[in-house]
């Protein structure tokens, strides 16, 4: 198995679904969000966050002017949002290696500006605007490190408990 | 006293002179959008490389159009967050050496306090609390502004900042850049009541913000209905209402929560600043909202709603009649998260 295909019609499944990822996500872990703007990226990269510890009184903000936004959870979280990177040659400027291979979790949305930069271990996640508020939702894992891991990944992501929405 | 301040927290590169924390003798900005920077022409955003070739001619024209040699400066004020580290470092490296090759004394500044005191540039800064609407690109905060002592953050944004919505509007809409100034023109021309757009107040009593919804819905918007009627063509809608009613119910939740803020704290005086605080619409919803309310509306010069360095020389000088100068420059660091 090396895609799995969820489902939401609603936002709090898509947090989720972030909560999922981030309980699973392991030392080192990189997750791609792919998306266009207003799919809810940011709001799964919350899921992400209070899935890894992060307390929910500490609002998981938008990193799009900033680029990188730091947490400490169960394990770091590092939040990329390249969104403002125009040319390949910005990139040299942030200090995107260290979020990626510093040994916490790195989520990256826009990382289509990475290019070939982008690591090729990685866990990639498409969301898809299918609806108003439906989404389809790709889960795939790249590389060594993901091998084995989907199906849990995909089985946790639609496991629906209740859980608090911020 | 003669201040120079240096800012480079974001995409411009800016340095001022300033008098007495008042009046304005130089005001120099390099950015990627401004006119009237000495140089024109486009320069790519965030690159830390610009600003570090940047800096230096920026101080000098300072200097230059003040007419003041660098030797009468009193103080040295500079931003020392929050902001990009990479960015902030290159002002900072600037201001640090100039301190210390000259032997004048250096005072670090906070970005978001220097932006409080562009809504006072020309006049004394208020010695009373008021409630400040701090709103721009990167930040969307409600602070109670204590002075002499702490500011108390009441309220922010849980995940997008208003003008980040606004630009991102923009990019839906294929309106070109910066997307809040382009937004804000059409929306002159538009219905603000036209369509409706989700309004997020979150709990009650609560003084955050939440704008990343409306983004969604704008989304949405686009497409279910497809493009805007241009020039001669029929279309479903005007893109002057369109923007104009994603306009208002944006500039509706900052002017209701500003004005519960200003309720719920007791204060006579509101100051709105950032980059968001040029928005003309929010401008006049503040002014009505705060006529009828007998509250006094303090809003910065619209030149002096984005980054500059004017606000950093003003602010520099309070900070340094109320603590003095940093005790040991070089060791003055750069900070990315600053509240």
């Amino acid at each position: 198995m090396r895609v799995v295909t969820l489902y939401t019609d609603n936002e709090h499944d898509t947090f989720r679904m972030g909560v999922a990822m981030g309980e699973l996500c392991e030392a080192g872990d990189i997750l791609a969000l792919w998306g266009e703007l207003g799919a809810g990226k940011t709001l799964l990269t919350r899921g992400v966050a209070r899935g890894l510890g992060i307390p929910a009184h500490i609002p998981i903000t938008s990193p799009t002017f900033t680029f990188i936004n730091e947490y400490d959870g169960r394990l770091h979280l590092y939040h990329l949002d390249l969104y403002r990177i125009s040319h390949p040659d910005e990139l040299e400027t942030l200090p995107w290696k260290e979020c990626l291979f510093g040994g916490g979790v790195a989520v990256i949305e826009w990382p289509d500006r990475l290019g070939d930069q982008l690591p090729r271990e990685r866990w990639d996640v498409r969301i898809v605007v299918t609806g108003d508020e439906n989404r389809t939702i790709q889960l795939e894992g790249h590389g060594e490190r993901q091998e084995g891991r989907l199906e849990r990944w995909a089985d946790r992501c639609q496991e629906k408990r209740p859980i608090p929405s911020v | 006293m003669i201040v120079l301040g240096v800012e480079s927290s974001c995409d411009e590169t800016a340095a001022a002179i300033v008098e007495d924390g008042t009046r304005v003798l130089s005001d120099v900005v390099f950015s990627q959008i401004s006119v009237h920077s000495p140089y024109g022409g486009v320069v790519p955003e965030l690159a830390s490389r610009k600003h570090v070739e940047a800096i230096l001619p920026v101080i000098a024209k300072a200097l230059e159009d003040a007419r003041i040699p660098k030797e009468r400066l009193d103080i040295i004020a500079v931003t020392r967050g929050p902001g990009l580290i990479g960015a902030l470092l290159v002002g900072l490296c600037a201001a640090k050496s100039m301190a210390w090759a000259l032997g004048k004394p250096l005072v670090g500044v906070n970005h978001l306090e220097a932006h409080m005191h562009s809504a006072f540039l020309g006049n004394s800064p208020l010695d009373r609390p008021f409630v400040c609407l701090v709103v721009s690109g990167g930040h969307t905060a409600l602070y109670l502004v204590n002075p002499g002592k702490e500011n108390r953050l009441l309220g922010c944004t849980r995940d997008d900042a208003a003008g980040e919505a606004l630009d991102k509007a923009a990019k839906l809409l294929n309106l070109g850049y910066p997307g809040g100034a382009v937004i804000d023109r059409l929306s002159v021309d538009g219905n603000p009541a036209a369509f409706q757009f989700p309004k997020a107040y979150l709990e009650k009593e609560s003084l955050d913000f939440s704008f990343s919804g409306i983004k969604t819905a704008l989304a949405n918007f686009v497409r279910r209905h497809g493009s805007p009627a241009s020039d001669g063509q029929k279309g479903a809608y005007r893109l002057e209402d369109l923007a104009a009613s994603f306009q208002e119910a944006i500039v509706e939740v900052l002017v209701d929560k500003t004005m519960h803020a200003v309720e719920s704290t007791g204060v006579n005086d509101v100051a709105i600043v950032g980059g968001v605080a040029a928005n003309g619409r929010l401008r006049y919803r503040m002014v009505e909202e705060t006529a009828w309310r007998r509250v006094t509306l303090h809003m910065p010069l619209l030149r002096f709603c984005t980054d500059n360095a004017v606000m950093v020389a003003a602010a520099g000088y309070h900070v340094w009649n109320r603590f003095g100068p940093c005790e040991n420059l070089l060791e003055l660091d750069a900070v990315s998260r600053w509240t």
